[in-house]
């Protein structure tokens, strides 16, 4: 099993979800984030005053997968999510060692 | 010199362009009019809105997250305290008119009697011109309302409340209600009988509290961090709702000066709305064009400095002078705000002196030559550089005395009881620290 953190643009958030959801993931968890990378931050002026706002915000989308989900959900996101623009985010895949689903006490695969 | 002064006087006088004392008024026959009471009744609740909520929202969106309960409190207390010090002694001391005649300065030049403290002999027969006096004593009480919440705005952020009442009610005794007097008193009032042109009260209210701010901002110094931390605005949407709130309750404002739904009432709202929509455009095109972008906070205090600027016009000034007037005020005070108070480092946190002092000035100093009718206004100055003189001494008193009175109670606060919050309090943010509460409880 593999755990996906991706980092997205917000407004391409219901694009990858409909496109996670065709390549069979279940669930995903949704977080608002702030951060940057190549594409740093923007400035803000207000009454001649500039302020350099480093943080933009993006979205984390949280997802464990199966080894055989895992090329198609990776293939999902970054279909979904490319802009083609600087700032389009990245992908993270870790091993995911356990699963269980809290009600049935189902494991792993059966639990995702 | 003398003599030119006396005749420019008289004429201005003639013209009824200094609304003449209450007290005097309630004296001689009158008669009740039912128009002019209604619209004045209109006008009062226009001018109470500017205050609450309408400059509550235009500051409260300007200040961070964690600060916009202080500035809407300070805003409604200041309300409710300058209503009452108005009945207890305030409305006396602005237009008691005991002991003054036209073109003799005395101690009644400056300030009132207490012969009407707590609205003695206010009964609901009382007149003011047409009018019932307690109509007008509510509609002056909103200008002396909304002058000491102006100030808030140069000190958002760090003051303390308890310090900010004190500071208000002696500020309101000592500096309002003395220049109210001056310009407004009536006959052998100081400035009023210097000819000074002050349809609404540019002066009184605007270059009186600007320069208050000024002074404030300096004496209780720059919030934490400032200007390396970024303190940008936490609302605008509040900002423009606030704006547009000012935007038209200034119409009770500078219609309502008139005291009666006249013509002149007519003409100072149409010159109202020309001017404030020319100073809009005249700060959004500098802006676009130094900084390249036209911004929702540029637009409104654009708006907001051609309001203060036709103020004390409103009476006197045609269309086309409110055009010229608005546009530059919208020009000036956009490099007030940015430029001018980057350069001298003071924080006047939003912008009260650049905005209403600079723009009030500008107002008051072009009030005299676009009253001409040569320049398409309807006063009866004739020698314009006469009436820019008379206006500039007008403008250079009050800098003077209200710099000097403010930075007395500015210091003497400091000095007994402290203005500013403790570094932890600051940056807790002035809602928690202060009041225990919090502007924002999302989730």
């Amino acid at each position: 099993m593999k755990w996906i953190n991706a980092i997205i643009k917000p407004f391409t958030l219901d694009d990858v979800r409909e496109a996670l959801a065709e390549a069979g993931v279940q669930g995903m968890t949704v977080t608002e984030v702030k951060g940057f990378g190549r594409q740093h931050g923007h400035t803000e002026l207000y009454r001649g005053a500039e302020y350099v706002v480093d943080f933009l915000p993006k979205l984390k989308i949280e997802i464990a997968v199966t080894d055989e989900q895992l090329e198609r959900a990776i293939e999902a996101i970054s279909t979904a999510a490319r802009t083609g623009k600087i700032g389009d985010g990245k992908i993270f895949v870790i091993d995911l060692e356990q699963a269980i689903r809290i009600r049935t006490q189902e494991v792993d695969a059966d639990a995702l | 010199m003398r003599s030119k002064l006396a005749r420019l006087l008289a004429a201005v006088s003639a013209a009824a362009l200094i609304p003449c004392s209450a007290l005097a008024q309630t004296a001689a026959p009158a008669k009740l009019d039912s128009g002019d009471t209604a619209w004045m009744l209109t006008a009062t609740m226009l001018v109470l809105l500017m205050t609450i909520p309408g400059l509550a929202l235009f500051y409260g969106g300007m200040v961070r997250a964690k600060n916009l309960l202080s500035v809407l409190m300070q805003c409604f207390a200041i309300t409710a305290l300058v209503t009452i010090l108005w009945v207890v002694y305030g409305y006396s001391l602005a237009f008691d008119n005991t002991g003054m005649t036209a073109g003799t300065t005395n101690l009644h030049s400056f300030i009132g009697g207490l012969g009407h403290g707590m609205l003695a002999g206010l009964t609901p027969g009382s007149l003011y011109q047409t009018v019932p006096e307690a109509v007008f004593v509510m509609f002056q009480m909103t200008f002396a309302i909304i002058t000491p919440a102006l100030i808030v705005g140069a000190i958002a952020e760090r003051m303390k409340f308890s310090s900010l009442l004190v500071f208000t009610a002696l500020w309101f005794t000592l500096v309002y209600l003395p220049i109210a007097h001056m310009v407004w008193g009536g006959p052998g009032s100081f400035l009023g009988d210097l000819g000074v042109l002050d349809f609404a009260g540019g002066t009184v209210v605007h270059i009186n509290a600007g320069i208050a701010g000024l002074v404030g901002c300096l004496v209780i110094g720059k919030r934490r961090g400032y200007p390396t931390t970024a303190m940008p605005p936490h609302n605008l949407g509040y900002t423009l709702v606030g704006a547009s709130m000012l935007w038209l309750g200034w119409f009770g404002f500078n219609a309502g000066s008139a005291v009666a739904a006249n013509g002149s009432a007519g003409m100072a709202m149409l010159v109202t709305q020309i001017a404030t929509a020319a100073a809009a455009i005249g700060w959004t095109a500098i802006e676009w064009i130094t900084h390249r972008r036209a911004s929702v906070l540029g637009i409104a205090s654009g708006a907001v400095a051609g309001l203060v600027a036709i103020t004390p016009a409103a009476g006197t000034c045609g269309p086309g002078g409110a055009l010229v007037l608005g546009f530059v005020a919208g020009v000036v005070c956009f490099f007030s705000a940015t430029s001018l108070k980057r350069k001298f480092g003071y924080d006047d946190s939003l912008d009260v002196f650049g905005v209403h002092a600079i723009a009030g000035i500008v107002g008051a100093l072009l009030t005299g030559p676009l009253a001409a009718p040569l320049l398409g206004g309807f006063g009866t100055v004739t020698d314009l550089g006469l009436q820019l003189w008379i206006q500039f001494k007008g403008v250079s008193f009050t800098v003077v005395y209200s710099a000097v009175l403010s930075y007395a109670i500015f210091k003497g606060i400091a000095v007994t009881m402290g203005l500013r919050v403790d570094e932890e309090q600051e940056q807790i943010g002035l809602d928690l620290a202060l009041h225990e509460e919090r502007g924002y409880n999302l989730s």
